[in-house]
Order: structure tokens, then sequence, then C-alpha cells
């Protein structure tokens, strides 16, 4: 990692004890546990794309860290907004992996009526604000959140996750710009996987990277090593202090890679080398946070496969349950268009129903 | 004559445009390196170059405003938006700056650009991939909107949209892609923008349509056909200017009017289309002009079926047409 990138533990397990947020066993048992978990529903998830149980997905393999870590460091009562490849965020604040599949599926057990392609999580009672394909859309979106508790008195704060791509929206720019100025409790979370789609980050910016962006909009800029979960949460803790007292917003990037495709649809041999991304499997976030864990002594053989066994067990009984959901029903695919059904809709419902008993 | 897929016969037509016309450049995200996410420019950056195909930073707004500033100094560009969804953020340039920069400079500016963009369903890809938003821009003056529904148009439309002289807004139904093959020639042709095409001549109802939907129409008139109701597809094939004529002379011939299209019903191109020939062919009508679209919800990802008119929704529609 280049000078000025924070990192607490290296890819060998060694640890700065000055840097050491020096979490209690229990804590760190849980973020681990987290971060496996993940990485067994991406896997899954993958494997039910290839065998045509699913239609698409995006995977996380690779990038646990930069989002658990950081969704670890915010209160129940603090608001995320996700992008769509925070998977292990929605499982440490507590989305029960069985919605998380639901949502995949479609089917009728999903919070969201079925209406939704992948990724699309959220839940209003976890003060997560469902995430939408469009590229940047909850930077500004999070920015007028935090600036509506600080008008309501409330010592919230709230975290955008969006990627390296998404600094070139618009978007981006805008929910900078309003956070600067009105000094709003916000943490601008980029998780810089180094590509968006195919396109590296190179192509996203001309400045040197992405957090020196911070300074033009006045406001604090780091860069994390977004592999190491400890050094993750450490920048974290810090841009939400500032945020909760009053500080204002903070610009943080962490660098990680994204091991797997954009999604099941991608192939990323056509864009870069198959050396490149195994040097990137060398500094597994999971592999690092274990050797620290076994550095300390906190660790085991018997708890590794034990938890892994766990975690594989616990997203087959989710995806059992899901997968045997039946779909929405049709009345449901014209409800809460508007909050009352419009005329034309309830026409339009008619009308899907007589030709949908045709079908 | 070669047989070619929707999707190959756009990379054709760029391909054989570029190779001609060196003012031409295209823009897009993942256009490049990775030949675009439907590969509609695969081989193209290697054979062009980086300077000509360009790969961009990942927004809409620029892709188009970047594009518009090139064509006023004289390029071509043509522009993909990755899917018709995300081309919201440009939406303001295309309509206050691109639309309108012939007819605010008195006609000495013109933004001569295509926009190319996957649109429509049938992929599963759920709300924010499968869209039909071409009313937008059929509402806007200055832009002409095309959606080819074979290999053959795409390949002539694009070359015709390339080389009008207005913006143009090129929609390619995704679904299409690679479904649909069919032969093209080679080397330069052109199907002129603004004419419709009567797909299968018919006595007793006329089908107007375009796109994916031409596809259900035609499998929907076959069927009609065996039931002894005679039906004219006609695939509108541009959408803005539409061609008057095609569809006054097909109802004048058949006094029955069924519109086919997957975009919303409300204010879809099928209600214009409905007005139209109220005004010009009323007296030629025997029955009420009938449409089958999409919903006016937003596109729904696990009832996409539900959603989509299909062939019997279409046949359904015909027969109570033919009997009226
Ligand atoms: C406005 C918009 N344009 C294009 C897309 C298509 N698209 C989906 S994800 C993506 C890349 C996003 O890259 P990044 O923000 O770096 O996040 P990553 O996928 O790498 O996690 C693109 C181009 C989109 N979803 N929204």
């Amino acid at each position: 990692m280049s000078s000025g990138v924070l990192q607490v533990v290296n890819q060998e397990g060694k640890f700065d004890p000055k840097l050491d947020p020096d979490l209690p066993q229990s804590e760190l048992h849980k973020l681990y546990r987290t971060m496996i978990y993940t990485r067994v529903f991406d896997n899954r998830m993958i494997a039910l794309q290839r065998q045509g149980r699913m239609s698409f997905y995006a995977p996380c393999v690779g990038e646990e860290a930069a989002h658990v870590g950081s969704a670890y460091a915010l209160k129940p009562e603090d608001w995320l907004f996700p992008q769509y490849r925070e998977q292990g965020a929605m499982i440490l604040r507590g989305i029960p992996l069985e919605q998380l599949v639901s949502s995949l599926f479609g089917n009728r057990n999903d919070v969201c009526k079925g209406r939704n392609f992948a990724n699309a999580w959220g839940d209003r009672s976890l003060n997560i604000v469902n995430s939408s394909a469009p590229v940047g859309t909850q930077i500004p979106l999070a920015v007028g959140a935090a600036m509506a508790a600080k008008y309501k008195g409330d010592k919230i704060v709230t975290l955008a996750y969006f990627g390296d791509g998404s600094t070139s929206s618009g978007y981006f720019h805008v929910g900078l710009t309003f956070a600067s100025v009105f000094k709003a409790p916000t943490i601008f979370f980029c998780k810089n996987n180094q590509y968006a789609v195919s396109v590296p980050t190179q192509r996203q910016l001309g400045s040197e990277n992405i957090a020196v962006k911070a300074a033009g909009y006045g406001m604090e800029g780091v860069q994390v090593d977004g592999n190491d979960i400890l050094a993750v949460y450490r920048v974290t803790k810090d841009a939400v202090e500032r945020a909760r007292n009053g500080e204002g917003p903070t610009l943080i990037e962490a660098i990680t890679y994204r091991i797997g495709p954009h999604s099941t649809s991608d192939d990323p041999s056509r864009y870069r080398s198959q050396e490149e991304v195994e040097s990137w499997k060398r500094k597994d976030p999971i592999k690092r946070l274990r050797l620290y864990l076994e550095n300390r002594g906190l660790w085991g053989e018997k708890e590794e496969a034990d938890l892994w066994k766990e975690a594989e067990d616990m997203v087959s009984e989710a995806v059992r349950k899901a997968e045997a959901a039946p779909l929405p029903t049709v009345e449901s695919m014209f409800e809460d268009v508007y909050k009352e059904m419009s005329t034309a809709l309830k026409e339009q419902l008619q009308d899907a129903l007589t030709f949908h008993e045709w079908g | 004559m070669p047989v070619l897929t929707v999707v190959q016969a756009i990379n054709k037509a760029l391909s054989e445009e570029m190779s001609k016309d060196e003012s031409i450049v295209l823009l897009g995200e993942d256009i490049g390196v990775n030949g675009g996410v439907f590969r509609a420019t695969e081989g193209l950056y290697q054979t062009f170059g980086s300077n000509r195909v360009i790969d961009t930073p990942l927004t809409e707004s620029g892709i188009i405003g970047i594009a518009m500033g090139m064509s006023l100094y004289g390029l071509k560009p043509v522009a993909e938006i990755q899917f018709l969804d995300f081309i919201y953020p440009a939406f303001d340039l295309i309509v206050n700056e691109l639309a309108k920069f012939r007819y605010r400079t008195g006609g000495h500016y013109t933004a001569h650009m295509v926009i190319r963009a996957p649109c429509g369903g049938g992929i599963k890809g759920g709300m924010y991939h499968s869209q039909s938003s071409e009313t937008y821009f059929i509402h806007t003056a200055g832009l002409k909107v095309v959606m080819p529904s074979s290999s053959y148009d795409a390949k002539g439309l694009l070359i015709a949209a390339i080389r009008d002289d207005d913006p143009v807004i090129f929609l390619e139904p995704k679904r299409l892609y690679r479904s649909i093959k069919g032969e093209v020639p080679e080397g330069d042709y052109a199907v002129q923008l603004g004419r419709a095409s009567v797909l299968t001549e018919g006595e007793d109802v006329s089908l107007f349509t375009y796109g994916a939907m031409v596809h259900v129409a035609l499998e929907a008139a076959k069927k009609a056909g065996e039931k002894g109701i005679s039906v004219e597809v006609v695939d509108l094939r541009t959408l803005s200017p539409l061609d008057f004529d095609a569809m006054v002379t097909s109802v004048k011939k058949t006094g029955r009017v069924v519109i086919v299209h997957e975009a919303p019903r409300t204010l879809g191109l099928g209600a214009e289309i409905s007005a139209i020939i109220s005004e010009k062919a009323f007296l030629h009508l025997e029955a009420p002009i009938a449409r089958v679209t999409g919903y006016d919800t937003p596109y729904h990802y696990s009832l996409e079926e539900v959603y989509l008119p299909n062939v019997e929704k279409v046949l359904k529609t015909v027969e109570k047409t033919a009997s009226f």
C-alpha cells in the first residue's frame, strides 16, 4: 500500500498495535462471521445463476471488508444508502438471508413484492434505503436525509456507498457540494474496486486518486486499505464521529478489488488479466482478518471449519425457503404505483387478470 | 447474402460508416475494450482505435454533452447509452440543447449525432433494464426517433440515422439483438427515415406496431389468418416523424385498427396514432381503435410475462375488433 493509505493489518496478518482499534473478541468474531456468511452467500448465488435457477446476480467477492467494516462503524439509528454490492453490510445490519434471497427470486415473500431485479436490497426497519440500479442516485439522497436529520435535531449520520465509476456521475458532485455547503453529517464511502464493469478507475479521474477530490469541496478525504477491515472500521469511525459532532462530511476511498465478474452477465477476461486477479486474491480480506485473529490467538481450525459449515447450512436453508415461495399475485403488480389505485390501473388490472387466466 | 443477428447488423452499420467517414466517432460506457455490454461495438476499438471508439467515464450527461460539443465542431458522434433506462441524467441536454439547437440558432448550428440505446423488456431485467420510454423523445420537437425490428432494417436505418442532419434517437430492442436473424446485404444501403413498412398485406384489420412487438404481431396475424381474419401488419420503424400516409392508406383498406406497443398505455405512441387516424380517416373506420400495450405500472421484474403484450392478447383484440 502506498503512503497515505491507512493500513492496520498487513497481508501477513501483522498489525500495528498503535493503530489497532482493539475490538473485543466477540466483536471481532462478529465481523469475521459476517464476512464468511457473505462469501458463502455470494458463491451460492452465483451457483444458482449458473444452474439457471436465478436470472442475474452481482457478487461482492473480495470487497467484504470494505463494506462490512464501514457499516460496523455505524449505529443502528444511522441511515445507510447502499449501491448494490454491499451484501455483507446487509447481513451485518440484520436483513435475514431469506429476505435477501427472496428479493433475488422476486417471489411473493419478498418485502418489495418481487418487483426488483438483482441486489436491490433494503429494509425500512433497519434504516437501509433500498438501492436502485441507476448509478449515483443514492448519493444526494443520503445528503438530503442527513440535512433533514440535522434540521430535526437528530444525532444520526448517513452513509452512502458507491463505486469508483460512480464518482463520474453528476450526482456524486452534487452530493459533495451540498454536503460541504451545509455541513451535512454524511459519509461518502467509495469502494474503489478498480473497475466499473470493464472500465478501469484511471478512466474515471484525472486526479491522483479519488480521496483528493474532497479537497475541492472543502471536506476531509481519506484513503484506506479496503481489504483491511480494521483499518476500514477505524477511518469510518473517525468520520462518523466528526459528522456526529457537527464537523461535517468525509469522503473515504477504500482501495479494494472486485475478484468476481461485474455480474453474472460479465466476462472479465475481455478486459483484465488472470495474473492481476491472482495478485489481488493474495490480498483476500477474509484471510487477512483470519491471520490477525490467529496471530492474537483468537481463532483456530475447529472454529474455522464450524463457521463455514454453519454458514453453508444457513444459506441452504434460506435458499430452500425462498425457492419454494410462489410468484407474486397479478393484483400486487398494480399496487403501490400510487397510494390509491387509479381508475386506469383498476381497468388494467382487470385486463391483466383476464389475459393471465388464458396464459 | 450473409445472415446476421440484429446486433451484428448494427455492428456492421457502425463499422462500414466509420470506414467511409472519419468524422464519425463512438462514445459510451464499456464500448471500447469490452466491445459493449451487448457487443454492438465488438472489434471496433481494435479496428479504429481509442480516439474513435471512446470508453467514457460513467456519466450519461457527460457522454451526451461531450458528443453534442463534438458535433458542433463538425464530428458526427454516435453515442451509446448502455440501457435506455440510464439516459435520464442526460435528459436536460437532450431536450433543452440537442433538440433545440437548430431552431434556437436559426439553423446556424446543428447537432449531427445519433444516440443509440438498447430499449424494452423481455430479458428479465426488471424496471431499470426494460423501460420503453420512447414517448419522451417523440414528444420533443427536433428529435427523430427510430426503432428497427429486423437485421435488415437495423443496418439500413442506422446508416440513414448516422447520415441524417438531425439528431436521431436510435432505439434497439435488446430482446431482438440475438433472437432475430436475417439477410443483410454487404455494403452501402440506407432505409429511409420516416417510412413505415407493410410486412403482411391484409384486408380486415390493420396492426400498427414497432420494435420487438412486431414479432408478436406477426405471430398473432398468422394465427388470426388461420381463423379467417386477414391482418395487415405495419412496422412503423420511424416513430418520429410518423408515416401518416402508410397508416391512412392501410386504414382505408381495412377500416379496423389495433395498435400494439410495449410502452405504457397512457400517452404511449398508440394514443397519438389513434388521434391521427380519427383526424385523417374517421369515415373509413368500422370499429373502435384498440390498443394492446404495457400497463401503467413500472416494469415488473418477476411478472414480466403479465406486463408485456403477448400473442394471446393481440389475437383476442384482433378478433374482437374484426367482429365488431
Ligand atoms: C446511470 C447508469 N449508467 C450505467 C449503468 C450500468 N452500470 C451498472 S453498474 C456500472 C458500473 C458501476 O461501477 P462502480 O460505480 O465503480 O461500481 P462497481 O460496479 O464497480 O461496484 C454500470 C456502468 C447504471 N446502472 N446506471
